[in-house]
């Protein structure tokens, strides 16, 4: 792996980091409204400044890289579960039932993603009865994320079934008696893994991206819980006169996001030479 | 060709009444109506008014009902914007959604192609790396932080350009900036990959040795072929537009169809929801269709209907 790859693998460190402590990183609590201090600038006492509460915004941010990250890894793991099945069964089968699944897939796949997170997520709100008002939102929004996020890991994954199926060790292990599954899971699978983890490394930012846009609009998580999007939402509507709200969540995400890219480049370089992902 | 186009066309048509009918379907069976209110609506008052929009229909009735309108043309009354029919409202809001949409197309297309090919050309080169640092960042910076920045920036403190509105060319500039940026950079990773994939090839050998001047060597014989990966960018690029459109739009309070969308969806304003999809469906269809064609004109090898020869 080059050095920006390693720069990207120790931004990304800090992050989860930051992520597993949440606001136990800076002395106060997300919640915590210092009553005295209210939309002040950065100082010694708040290092990101405080908001219209009062409340500490690098607490809150540090808080929001939990949301964020949580639910783009979640997101991120359904949708390789859901697209690593769906495109591997659809590549290997090949013929019209290949034909068939493509298509509703490059549908889906040719609509805006907010569009189809947003008109998902109503969805699954009103479906998902059994989970406290307090979490519903959040759930319906990870699998909005996740089913979005499945569409071009089932691509990817017909295309290198469909390349692998015709080689010659595939054929041997026929030869020798494989079953379909087994072939499937067992031999196809860890060959076309390198590709596979390239792409997930760039899944998870395309999630944080999605999400923050989709709370940034309003549309996705609310209070009690604060995503960067959330964060940088709040910080748009003051922004004039206290840029300070909208400039902490921003470069959270972009830092993120640069350190995802910059890690998925030099994976790609190191694991999928020939460029498959 | 215009067999083929008709066909293409024809085949898209079923993908629209499947978009039409999974969107009817999955709005409809929603729990919370466009009339629920924080105080109740009398109930022969809220009878009335379902009445009116044929919500007291059985549901069945309600999608044909729609498909036949829509057959026609019409996409129905608005809820929410009251003596306001869907078609009215996306007439209106569609062309200045157009307007910044191709704004943000071209500047994608002319910056990331020639950022691209400049950094293929001098591969290595400290020109090379700042343009692909720019890319990076590009591709990273959320469409809502470069448009705040932006306001903030240019519009508020600098006061160069309007911040916000839509009154006239001016407006444009910010907006389709916000826009174009992450197609930009991605075009510009993109162009860079297939010239530097090119630029070895044999074709590219032969023009260099007949003399051609190196300018003329790339423009003619390896952007050519480079255009094709740019080419088959451009399907999944319409979405990157539309899904930036939504945010752009929110950001610089511009009437557009992202705008009507976010708002429609805050208000459950199922026939407005549903416009919007339908109009977006149609528009990938077209926009397909135009790639293909495209695609066929630039390489003569694909036989048209997708066969390589």
């Amino acid at each position: 792996m080059n050095r920006l790859g390693w720069l990207g693998a120790a931004l990304l460190l800090v992050l989860v980091f930051v992520a597993l402590l949440g606001d136990g990183v800076t002395a106060y609590r997300f919640h915590e409204q210092d009553v005295e201090h209210t939309l002040e600038g950065p100082s010694a006492n708040h290092l990101a400044g405080t908001d219209a509460l009062g409340r500490d915004l690098l607490a809150r941010t540090a808080q929001g890289a939990r949301v964020s990250l949580l639910l783009a890894l979640s997101s991120t793991l359904l949708a390789l579960a859901i697209g690593v099945l769906y495109g591997g069964v659809s590549g290997y089968l090949g013929g019209r039932v290949d034909a068939w699944l493509m298509r509703g897939v490059d549908v889906v796949y040719s609509l805006p993603d907010i569009l189809v997170i947003v008109l998902l997520m109503e969805v699954f709100q009103a479906g998902l009865t059994g989970v406290p008002d307090l979490y519903r939102r959040l759930l319906a929004l990870g699998l909005a994320l996740g089913i979005v996020g499945w569409v071009s890991v089932a691509r990817l994954t017909r295309g290198l079934v469909l390349q692998a199926r015709e080689e010659a060790w595939v054929e041997a292990a026929r030869a020798l008696g494989v079953g379909n599954r087994r072939l499937l899971l067992r031999y196809i699978l860890p060959n076309i893994s390198g590709p596979l983890l390239v792409t997930a490394t760039f899944r998870i930012p395309a999630a944080i991206l999605a999400e923050s846009t989709v709370s940034f609009l309003g549309l996705g998580i609310q209070p009690p819980f604060a995503s960067w999007g959330v964060l940088a939402s709040d910080g748009f509507a003051a922004m004039r006169s206290y840029p300070h709200l909208i400039l902490f969540p921003s470069l959270a995400i972009l830092v993120t996001l640069v350190g995802f890219h910059l890690l998925g480049e030099a994976l790609r370089e190191a694991i999928d030479p020939r460029g498959r992902a | 060709m215009i067999r083929y186009a008709l066909v293409r066309l024809a085949q898209g048509i079923p993908v629209l009444l499947i978009v039409a009918s999974v969107t009817f379907a999955l709005l409809r069976f929603l729990p919370g109506g466009p009339f629920d209110r924080e105080k109740a609506l009398p109930p022969e008052i809220l009878r009335n008014i379902e009445a009116r929009y044929h919500l007291d229909e059985p549901v069945f009735k309600q999608y044909l009902r729609y498909l036949a309108d829509l057959a026609r043309g019409d996409l129905g009354p608005s809820y929410k914007y009251v003596g306001r029919d869907v078609v009215q409202i996306l007439r209106e809001a569609f062309p200045v959604s157009v307007k910044l949409g191709v704004a943000a197309l071209a500047l994608a297309c002319v910056g990331g192609i020639c950022a691209g090919l400049v950094a293929a050309m001098y591969r290595g080169s400290g020109l090379d790396r700042g343009l692909m640092l720019l890319a990076l960042l590009g591709v990273s910076v959320p469409s809502f932080v470069l448009g705040a920045a932006l306001v903030l920036g240019v519009g508020l403190w600098l006061g160069w350009l309007p911040a916000a509105l839509w009154e006239g060319p001016l407006y444009a500039v910010l907006p389709a900036i916000t826009l174009a940026a992450l197609p930009t950079a991605y075009i510009a990773q993109l162009t860079r990959t297939s010239v530097i994939d090119v630029i070895d090839l044999d074709h590219v050998r032969t023009a260099r040795a007949k003399g051609l001047s190196e300018l003329r060597v790339h423009l003619r014989h390896v952007l050519r072929n480079a255009l094709l990966a740019v080419v088959t960018y451009f399907g999944p690029l319409l979405a990157v537009l539309l899904t930036g459109s939504f945010v752009v739009e929110q950001i610089f309070a511009i009437p557009g169809i992202g705008r009507f969308f976010v708002t429609a969806v805050t208000n459950r304003d199922y026939p407005l929801v549903l416009g919007v999809t339908l109009l977006y469906g149609l528009l990938v269809v077209l926009a397909n269709l135009a790639v293909d064609l495209l695609y066929a004109w630039l390489d003569p090898r694909i036989r048209l209907g997708g066969r390589e020869a």
